[in-house]
């Protein structure tokens, strides 16, 4: 029989040696990552109903993001509950203040090809970019996981999307999944693993590879996954771990794929959504001329370094409108290190831009920069649903850092390939 | 005693494609305690449901059931209910992973949308087989393994591992 990488994975993790797609079966977990929102406040109540702690601490990775810093007492009490237990169940990896949970994760080697991981949080899809198979679950779920250390899980079949060809300047991996959502709809995933491949993912650079896997939540996939390659390996050993056996975690020749979708890379341009839903997304020039009052450049989705640094090349020797502001959250504190000694802050800065503190921040309404009644966003973050990032009646749209950027340089939305020389 | 992953000749209300997760326990309800939210369960599509429904009976639905948001009351609300199981030919992920969880049968069955309101049926979740007493027509269903039966049998997974941890 031959499987597809998914399959395999979750085959060595039940045990077995071969899975089904359909089939239920229960998986030794290999990691489980939490964080302070969706973490501790929610399992801790029901670890104590059933009387046990974490079952392998050195197999949970704990990652303060979501109420980062405190902005009022609930929140502080939040972190302070997540601290306390951190330090209760001895974990040795707790990442406070440090970053997003899906961009900290890998980038401290904990992710490589062949894991099969669980996150509480529904943009767990991201590790998949690391050869793994690593999926989001809620709280009674995580509570079960960190109790016993399995989980069971229905085999996904696999969605194949072939993507071909170099990307145009101005372009970037948020722009296919962009237009991925406008086509496929925001249950066009059906809760199967859709898996990325074909030439223009396979000269990607990982934090690219990330965005493709994390907006495959946006598709209403279970996850989404990349077969590891020398990309991979590479940027699992500058975190400072070992790769393991890339070559065994691959699809095999002829595995069963439920249906592919061709997409041309080379014929793409930057993508824009409309509010209230990703699978809203257009041509920049259908929404061009929207006037806006924030820009933001924020989330595991869409503030990474390169992020910042195609933000910067919009922004270099330009400034913000007056009457529009530009806030930018880096995704970590590595990343926001690296920019400011490659001099992208700099640029930043200088342009006008306000730096948030590194986390989720207002990407989902939670910490400082949220939206007023009425007002307009642009945003390199995933999600635009109505409220998400503040007052019911405001509007995100959703674009990648160029977009955003140029919007915050005119104050209304614009094709950014006019700033890029 | 009733055997595990067996239900027999459960009454049904049948639903279309897309029943989401508002439509299941609607946003405005979600600070409210469980029977509130409860009592508001498919009201938007069906106001006779919490009205007359009665514990063991089933749902037989269209595709995706369940879509949408993660929120666990979703499921909770039916539970609340005494709703056995929920049949589809596909569910929402999440809520998939929810109901069993919370003890609710959910099983995927292509025939589902096929089976009429207040019609009867009997299921086998072992073997894989759905009975509709009106009509006599037998469907297929994936089965579920034991494992996860056991699991339904005791409530769902908290009550479960409740049971495990103290044998
Ligand atoms: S940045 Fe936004 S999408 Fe990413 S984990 Fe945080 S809240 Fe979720």
């Amino acid at each position: 029989m031959t499987s597809t990488l998914t399959q395999k994975i979750i085959a060595h993790a039940a045990g077995r040696d071969t899975v089904s797609p359909g089939e239920i079966v229960i998986c030794k977990v290999d990691l489980a990552m939490i964080h302070d929102s969706g973490g501790p406040r929610r399992v801790q109540p029901i670890l104590d109903k059933l009387g046990i702690g974490v079952w392998n601490p050195e197999k949970v990775v704990l990652i303060s993001d979501h109420y980062v810093p405190a902005v009022d007492a609930e929140s502080a009490r939040i972190l302070n509950m997540t601290r306390k237990f951190a330090s209760d169940q001895n974990l040795p990896n707790f990442y406070d203040m440090q970053g997003i949970c899906h961009v900290v994760l890998p980038e401290r080697g904990h992710l490589k090809p062949g894991m099969f991981v669980v996150g509480g949080d529904s943009h767990s899809p991201t590790g998949g970019a690391f050869g793994c198979f690593m999926f989001g679950i809620g709280a009674t779920d995580m509570a079960g996981v960190l109790a016993t250390g399995e989980t069971w899980v229905r085999v996904p079949e696999t969605i194949r999307i072939e993507l071909t060809g170099g990307m145009r300047p101005g372009v970037s991996a948020k722009d296919i999944m962009l237009a991925l959502c406008a086509r496929l709809g925001m249950d066009g995933g059906d809760y199967q693993v859709i898996e990325y491949a074909g030439d223009t993912v396979s000269t990607l650079p990982m934090p690219e590879r990330m965005t493709l896997c994390n907006m495959a939540a946006e598709l209403g996939a279970q996850t989404g996954i990349i077969a590891g390659d020398g990309i991979t390996a590479d940027f699992i050993r500058n975190a400072g771990a070992h790769p393991g056996d890339i070559d065994r975690w691959q699809n095999d020749p002829g595995a069963p794929v439920r249906e592919t979708h061709r997409i041309d890379i080379a014929a793409l341009g930057p993508q824009v959504a409309a509010p209230h839903s990703p699978a809203n997304a257009a041509a920049v020039a259908e929404t061009a001329g929207t006037k806006i009052d924030q820009a933001y450049i924020g989330a595991c989705t869409g503030a990474k370094l390169v992020d910042l640094q195609m933000a910067a090349e919009v922004l270099r020797g330009r400034e913000v409108a007056s009457g529009s502001r530009l806030l930018v959250a880096p995704a970590s504190q590595k990343d926001m290190a690296a920019a400011a000694a490659d001099g992208t802050l700099a640029i930043l800065t200088a342009a006008g831009a306000i730096m948030m503190p590194t986390g989720c921040g207002a990407c989902a309404g939670y910490g400082a920069g949220v939206l007023a009644e009425g007002e307009v966003c642009i945003a390199s973050t995933a999600r635009n649903f109505r409220g998400r990032m503040g007052a019911a009646s405001s509007e995100v749209y959703l674009g990648n850092p160029y977009t955003v950027a140029a919007a915050a340089v005119v104050g209304e939305i614009i094709d950014p390939r006019e700033f890029l020389s | 005693m009733r055997k595990t992953g067996v239900i027999e000749k459960a009454r049904t209300w049948a639903y279309g494609d897309y029943v989401d997760t508002d439509v299941l326990a609607p946003g405005l309800y979600m600070k409210s305690p469980m029977e509130v939210m409860a009592a508001h369960c498919l009201e938007t599509i069906d106001p006779d449901f919490v009205l007359n429904v009665r514990p063991g009976d089933i749902i037989c639905a269209g595709k995706n059931f369940g879509m949408g948001s993660s929120r666990e009351q979703a499921a909770q609300s039916l539970v609340f209910h005494g709703v056995a199981a929920v049949l589809a030919p596909s569910f929402g992920g999440i809520f998939y992973r929810n109901a069993i969880n919370h003890g609710l049968m959910a099983l995927v069955c292509a025939a589902a949308p096929r089976i009429a309101s207040g019609h009867h049926v009997s299921i086998n979740a072992v073997d894989g087989c759905v009975q509709v007493e009106e009509t006599g027509n037998e469907y297929p269903c994936e089965p579920m393994p034991e494992h996860l039966l056991a699991m339904l049998a005791d409530g769902g997974l908290v009550s479960h591992l409740n049971r495990r941890f103290k044998e």
